[in-house]
């Protein structure tokens, strides 16, 4: 569907071969950013060279905070974004748990900030490579969070980031990721979106159109929220969060009908006579295609779910796309755990509550996988759907979470 | 000064003075009444005098803290200007970050390029000394345009009188309370100005609120420095060191009259003491006044008048005249 549509809107782009973390740097660049802030970390750190050098060249007037950690990072970022600027960062991993403080205060505050996250596990032991653990453990922290497939998915993230966490209606931070190496040192051909056609979709705002540090208009920002006020003033976020969904359609509808590229919230693949559905996100889901056609020359009615947006989490799409009738059993791709959980899979659980909810009594199984850059291959997502089909029979949940790929 | 001319940042003229009487003071109460501050908070004074040395354009950010939480408990704010608080370690980082976005939104027209607005970090002794001293590193170090103040109350007053590294030897905190092994606070206080100074920071200054004008004039001379500068001030809490609410200005006094504390004013590295106080009185009129120094025996007490005597010592060598003098007894 999105490329039948992508044919129909004729665009003269600019394809460069990008890898993930340029695709990145060039949206920055295009969406005209003032601050930037940052401190290195594997694999995340090119993003932040790249743009560097941007603005080393005059192609990017920002200034650079060169922090001595992602705590100051986001710090630094919080306060430009107060100020009015439009500012950006990028972390992964150990820094983003650096910063796991500030993020509260971010969306607290109500700041459209932009961070990129280049997903890589947490220590302890020390791991470099890709899963989701990181950004899984700021679920909770009440940012906007949008994650990527391909180098492509990024770089749009970025320009409909701004747009989205800048909506008046929104203000709400946002984190679009991208998997560590898997797609932050991988060479695609990126469709580049130029500036003037960034700025154009995601325009800058006048400075004093949200609340911002003004002698002119002096407020205060950061108060203290007794008992009789905090409740509100987080319920305030929750209720923006929740109509967030709103402009987030919006914003992928304006961009489909811009630059031919359609995304939504939730991303089905080969759904539409589904039995076996399973659930994933980011690159994962490449693996989760693949296992799709290669059941689906046998005969199987296997279908795949890609969760785009996770916060706020699509629940009503997963009810669209899962509830129909025609689906007899659900699985989730974890590529993140949370340890001693209801199951292990931190997306298995909001599914299950989600579909629950909703009154979709199916077969559930919760599949964890790709811990610390363990590769996934597309046979053993086979693998969770013949699992998945075993469960199917039985008309049974899995009660604990299958650990695949491990050796135990 | 040629060498600190290879650095980061530049010192205002310090020739001239500005606040000459308490009647150049400005007027205009920047800091409003009805916070919640202690009777006889040193910050209060502080702050206030702060706001005037600034004037309006000016964006505060300020670390969490006694003065954080008792100006801007919604919906009331005591702060006429604008303000915004973060966290407790990130004071200097925030401010970088607005310093680098008024940096660009000058340059890039969205602000007019003569449109005066300055960014003042704040932070108690607590979110400077310790928790917030790496954030404060990397921002003298990075030469932003940042005026810190440091208010130094000497403990975690916020949370109960909690034992910082500003504490000094021999103060009674309630985390080095006076029992049968221990016997106050046994270490001695962190050098800030000797790290701002490894930092090549161009203007910094140290004052007292028992001298209004020496420290109104300081805050102004480092809102008028051109990157980073800090203003270290006590800041003497009535509660946390357990004086009477009437005493405040009293002891601060006696702290620079005991060469307990030293007005400082370190120009591009060249210090000169602003206060100069040719007969010292002994540290015990100090130390007796407050409650915190209650359980001290005369061996301490004179330990510490040993280890000021060295201080002053060092203070005087250091200005290159003897700007504190010796201990006459009354």
């Amino acid at each position: 569907m999105a490329a039948q549509e992508a044919k129909l809107v004729e665009r003269k782009a600019k394809r460069l071969a990008l890898t993930g973390n340029y695709a990145v740097a060039y949206a920055v660049k295009s969406c005209d950013v003032d601050v930037v802030a940052a401190y290195p970390i594997t694999p995340q750190s090119p993003i932040v060279e790249k743009i560097s050098e941007f603005i080393a060249n005059e192609e990017l007037d920002a200034e650079m905070v060169h922090v001595e950690s992602e705590h100051s990072a986001l710090s630094a970022v919080v306060g430009a974004v107060a100020f009015g600027a439009r500012a950006f960062t990028a972390t992964s991993s150990q820094g983003l748990e650096f910063m796991h403080e500030i993020l509260f205060i971010a969306s607290g505050l109500r700041l459209p900030v932009v961070m990129a996250i280049a997903n890589r596990a947490l220590s302890a032991p020390l791991n470099i490579w890709n899963d989701y653990s990181d950004v899984m453990s700021a679920r909770d922290a009440g940012w906007i969070t949008i994650f990527n497939e391909t180098a492509q998915e990024a770089h749009d993230a970025v320009v409909m980031a701004y747009r989205i966490a800048e909506d008046p209606r929104v203000l709400i931070p946002t984190i679009i990721t991208l998997d560590g190496y898997i797609l932050s040192h991988t060479v695609e051909p990126v469709e580049v979106i130029e500036r003037e056609e960034a700025l154009k979709f995601a325009p800058k705002r006048p400075r004093g159109y949200r609340p911002v540090l003004d002698p002119d208009k002096p407020i205060t920002m950061g108060v203290v929220g007794t008992p009789e006020y905090y409740y509100e003033i987080k319920y305030q976020l929750i209720h923006a969060m929740r109509e967030s969904v709103k402009v987030i359609d919006e914003v992928f509808s304006d961009f489909c009908k811009t630059f031919g590229r359609c995304y939504e919230r939730v991303e089905p693949y080969r759904m539409d006579d589904a039995e076996y559905v399973l659930i994933s996100m980011g690159a994962t889901f490449g693996e989760v295609r693949a296992a799709v056609d290669k059941l689906r020359r046998e005969g199987v009615k296997a279908g795949g779910l890609k969760i785009k947006v996770f916060r706020p989490f699509p629940a009503d799409l997963l009810e669209k796309y899962i509830g129909g009738g025609n689906v007899k059993a659900v699985g989730v791709l974890d590529r993140a755990v949370t340890v001693g959980g209801a199951t292990e899979g931190p997306v298995f659980n909001e599914v299950a509550t989600a579909l629950a909810l909703r009154g979709i009594r199916l077969p559930m199984v919760s599949f964890v996988h790709g811990l610390g850059g363990r590769d996934i291959f597309a046979d053993d997502v086979v693998k969770m759907f013949k699992i998945l089909m075993e469960h199917a029979s039985r008309g049974e949940s899995a009660r604990r979470t299958y650990f695949i790929g491990v050796r135990e | 000064m040629v060498y600190y001319a290879y650095f980061q940042g530049k010192a205002p003229d310090v020739t001239k003075k500005r606040f000459k009487t308490v009647w150049d003071i400005p007027k205009e109460e920047l800091l409003a009444p009805g916070h919640r501050m202690c009777q006889g908070c040193g910050a209060a004074i502080v702050f206030r005098h702060l706001l005037k040395a600034v004037g309006k354009d000016v964006v505060i950010v300020q670390a969490t803290g006694c003065v954080e939480v008792t100006t801007t408990v919604f919906p009331e704010t005591a702060w006429r200007v604008p303000y915004i608080h973060v966290a407790f370690e990130n004071a200097a980082s925030v401010a970088s970050g607005i310093a680098a976005a008024i940096k660009a939104l000058k340059r890039k027209g969205v602000l007019p390029p003569d449109k005066k607005v300055k960014v003042v970090a704040t932070a108690g002794d607590g979110g400077t000394f310790d928790i917030g001293m790496q954030a404060l590193s990397g921002m003298l170090e990075r030469g932003d345009d940042v005026m810190y103040v440091v208010y130094d109350n000497e403990a975690y007053m916020n949370t109960g009188i909690q034992r910082s590294s500003a504490t000094p030897w021999g103060a009674w905190t309630t985390t080095t309370p006076v029992g049968k092994r221990w016997r106050g606070e046994w270490r001695w206080k962190k050098d800030i100005v000797g790290i701002a100074l490894a930092h090549r920071v161009p203007y910094i200054a140290t004052a007292n609120p028992a001298y209004p004008l020496d420290l109104i004039e300081k805050f102004r001379r480092a809102f008028e420095t051109e990157g980073p500068s800090l203003v270290h001030v006590l800041s003497p809490c009535p509660p946390g060191w357990r004086i009477p609410p009437d005493k405040t200005i009293e002891v601060a006094k006696l702290a620079t009259l005991t060469g307990m504390w030293v007005n400082l004013e370190i120009v591009e590295g060249q210090p000169r003491v602003t206060v100069k106080v040719p007969k010292r009185k002994p540290v015990k009129v100090y130390l007796k006044m407050q409650g915190r120094f209650r359980h001290l025996r005369d061996e301490d007490i004179a330990f510490i008048q040993k280890v000021v005597d060295a201080e002053v010592e060092r203070i005087n060598k250091w200005v290159g005249e003897e700007a504190i003098g010796p201990v006459v007894e009354e």
